[in-house]
């Protein structure tokens, strides 16, 4: 337990009357949080605290005057070592939830498995479910010689489900918490499908580029006329990175997706983005990630080209921002010049969260790739 | 069939005497007497004199005995009154049948059944009641084991029978008067934990004299929503991991009710194997309900209050799941 106290707000003070307090007893703070206002003779001063945690208990009521140095308020500061079972830790960690802000209904109030699926939101598995979830380290069902191995009673879930339920668990929690926006866009691709024609031409077989890790360069440049769209919203706040790491949907042959990060991609030039993307889809479907590629994706782009589909509405994977679907390329009629054409076009959407940004960025950022990707030479 | 605990052992022992000529009991007042628990009553008019022997007091020298015929080719049965009185032949149960077939390289081994009484409950005081299982179960080169249901009192000894080397059946003193509903003999087991109540929220490890109490414990424990799986370990050496390992992992909870005293007991021993194994599949520390560190008292209500109870194992069960009742 910490104490929060009524800080000096200047030499001469010796005391200040309280005015408001803007947390209550279990509210989260984070540094730098307005938690209370005092009046002092040099009028009202609203205080921050210095710490993060949650408040526990407040001590001083409105309209009480107290000296400098008064505890306030008494608070449980995140830095205290965290109560959690190995299981919940583990479990956590498999869901993407920060346990600091689970309350735990356990033993000596230690967060459990059930408080990280609860915080997880009600479309996270059941209880019943994770339990029948098998775990890394569990053994075969013995066979014993000349006896029959029981079936088991409990439908188990391969290993598979698990990946199900920590899709489920962040999409719920998108579709829940983030006010989506949506914008669609088609985008001419001949000058990109030409452009590779040509200079996939000159090159052996394992250097050629596919037309994906284009529209991922143009994502990324896109980025830096409108940077909103990266970044994470957490704690009610928007930060915007300026380093594009791009998360790639990657379906697995097993079913599931897994979205690893390729880092740094506006500064990646095409030849490395493409042996980036390669070793990563490789990695992704032979189940050889690294942890850092699955964390700290500033944005995601999805492609469902390959299934025929012509438009992706997705859903941001939290806490990002923003997530790109490309459809397949399609050869349409489009009016160039005056005249009608067949053009090889492809659907760009955007999926943002208004919190971050609104509709009139988000077309910009389209347009950005739109025009990006009709100079293809330059990406 | 309707049948006691008692029943079961004695028809157990008439089957193996019937069964195999080489197969004999002997031990204090087993004969004569037909045994201080009345196991072997009427065995010895049954079988004779030779077959149901009666011994002097003196546990170093027929358990000796025992392991002599053993070596000779017989199946000897030696009947220990209490397991307070095996530490009279504790030298020749670890010293000697546990370690001849390391010690002979293979070439000699001790066919040799030992059955005990053990635990507390009938005030039968300091030397009479103790749970020593857990030393024997310390000793490479012996099997030891613990029936708890009728159908493993039943059929436990001829498995302890089939084994080449020696094994000591415990047998806790308070289930011999009671009564139940005898199904198949073919379930006994000696070499895997049973599953005796499946759920969901706990696992709680017991044997022998303790099983029905945690059954009680896990009955009680239903009423407050908690779903408690009760595992029965049959085999206190060795000990059966991957039943075990897989219970607790699937409840994430473990309670281990043992009557010995908690220092060195079983219970420390099964709870740092899950420590071990399964430390990441925890969800609550891992608690044991033993018996209080005293010599097992006489009168009944400090007795009682020694020993695990159906309340006191509730109380634990409460304790570890903290507010997920």
């Amino acid at each position: 337990m910490s104490e929060f106290r009524l800080p000096s707000l200047g030499a001469d003070m010796e005391d200040a009357t309280l005015r408001e307090w803007f947390v209550k007893p279990g509210d989260k703070f984070k540094k730098g949080d307005i938690v209370v206002a005092v009046e002092t003779n040099k009028g009202i001063i609203d205080v921050e605290i210095y710490d993060a945690g949650t408040i526990e208990k407040i001590l001083v009521e409105p309209d009480t005057r107290v000296p400098v140095g008064a505890v306030l308020a008494n608070y449980v500061s995140d830095s205290t070592r965290m109560r959690i079972s190995p299981a919940a830790r583990r479990r956590a960690r498999e869901l993407g939830i920060d346990p600091v802000n689970i309350r735990g209904t356990g033993a000596d109030g230690a967060i459990t498995v059930e408080d990280v699926l609860a915080a997880a939101g009600p479309a996270a598995p059941s209880a019943e479910a994770t339990q029948a979830y098998k775990p890394e380290s569990s053994q075969e069902t013995r066979r014993e010689p000349g006896r029959e191995a029981k079936p088991s009673s409990a439908t188990e879930l391969e290993p598979a489900a698990g990946m199900r339920q920590a899709i489920a668990a962040a999409m719920t929690r998108a579709n829940k918490e983030i006010p989506h926006y949506y914008l669609s866009t088609s985008i001419d691709m001949t000058a990109v499908l030409h452009w590779l024609e040509q200079h996939n031409a000159r090159r052996p077989l394992p250097e050629r580029l596919v037309y994906a890790v284009l529209l991922l360069k143009a994502v990324a440049l896109a980025l830096r006329k409108v940077p909103e769209m990266n970044g994470f919203f957490t704690n009610g706040e928007t930060q915007v990175h300026a380093a594009a790491h791009i998360a790639v949907a990657i379906s697995l042959r097993g079913g599931g997706l897994v979205v690893p990060a390729l880092r740094d991609v506006q500064m990646s030039s095409l030849d490395k983005l493409m042996t980036d993307f390669s070793d990563l889809v490789n990695r992704a479907r032979g189940g050889h990630l690294r942890a850092s590629e699955l964390q700290d994706a500033t944005i995601t782009v999805t492609s469902l080209g390959e299934q025929g589909v012509e438009t992706v509405f997705p859903i941001i994977y939290p806490p990002q921002l923003a997530i790109v679907g490309f459809g397949s390329i399609v050869e349409r009629v489009r009016a160039v010049d005056g005249e009608p054409r067949v053009r090889s076009t492809i659907n760009a959407s955007l999926a943002a969260d208004h919190r971050a940004s609104d509709g009139h960025r988000g077309g910009l950022f389209l347009a950005e790739i739109d025009r990006l990707l009709q100079e293809p030479e330059k990406l | 069939m309707t049948t006691t605990y008692r029943e079961a052992m004695r028809a157990a022992l008439r089957q193996a005497l019937q069964e195999d000529e080489r197969v004999f009991l002997m031990g204090e007042d087993v004969g004569r007497y037909g045994g201080c628990y009345a196991i072997s009553q009427g065995l010895q008019q049954e079988f004779g004199e030779t077959r149901i022997r009666d011994t002097p007091l003196s546990e170093s020298a027929f358990v000796g005995a025992g392991i002599g015929a053993a070596l000779g080719g017989m199946r000897p049965i030696v009947e220990v009154m209490t397991v307070n009185f095996s530490l009279l032949c504790l030298d020749q149960i670890v010293n000697t049948a546990a370690t001849l077939r390391h010690m002979s390289g293979g070439q000699f081994s001790v066919p040799l059944v030992i059955r005990m009484t053990t635990g507390a409950g009938r005030q039968l005081a300091a030397q009479h009641s103790h749970s020593l299982e857990c030393w024997y179960a310390h000793v490479p080169g012996l099997r030891v084991i613990a029936p708890a249901t009728l159908e493993d009192m039943r059929g436990m000894l001829r498995l302890a029978l089939e084994d080449p080397d020696p094994v000591i059946i415990f047998e806790h003193n308070a289930l011999y008067n009671r009564e139940g509903e005898l199904t198949e003999v073919a379930v006994a087991d000696i070499r895997r934990a049973a599953i005796r109540r499946p759920g969901k929220d706990i696992t709680l490890i017991c044997y022998g004299g303790n099983l029905h109490k945690t059954l009680e414990a896990a009955t009680a424990s239903a009423e407050s929503g908690i779903d408690a799986e009760v595992l029965d370990l049959r085999s206190l050496r060795p000990l059966d991991d991957e039943t075990i390992l897989a219970s607790v992992r699937k409840t994430r909870r473990a309670i281990i009710v043992d009557e010995g005293w908690h220092s060195g007991s079983l219970a420390a021993e099964i709870g740092m194997r899950i420590a071990e194994q399964a430390f990441y599949d925890l969800d609550a520390p891992l608690a044991r309900v033993c018996t209080a560190e005293v010599p097992i008292p006489y009168p009944r209500h400090l007795e009682q209050a020694a020993l695990p109870q159906v309340e006191s194992i509730v109380g634990k069960v409460r304790e570890v799941m903290g507010q997920n009742v």
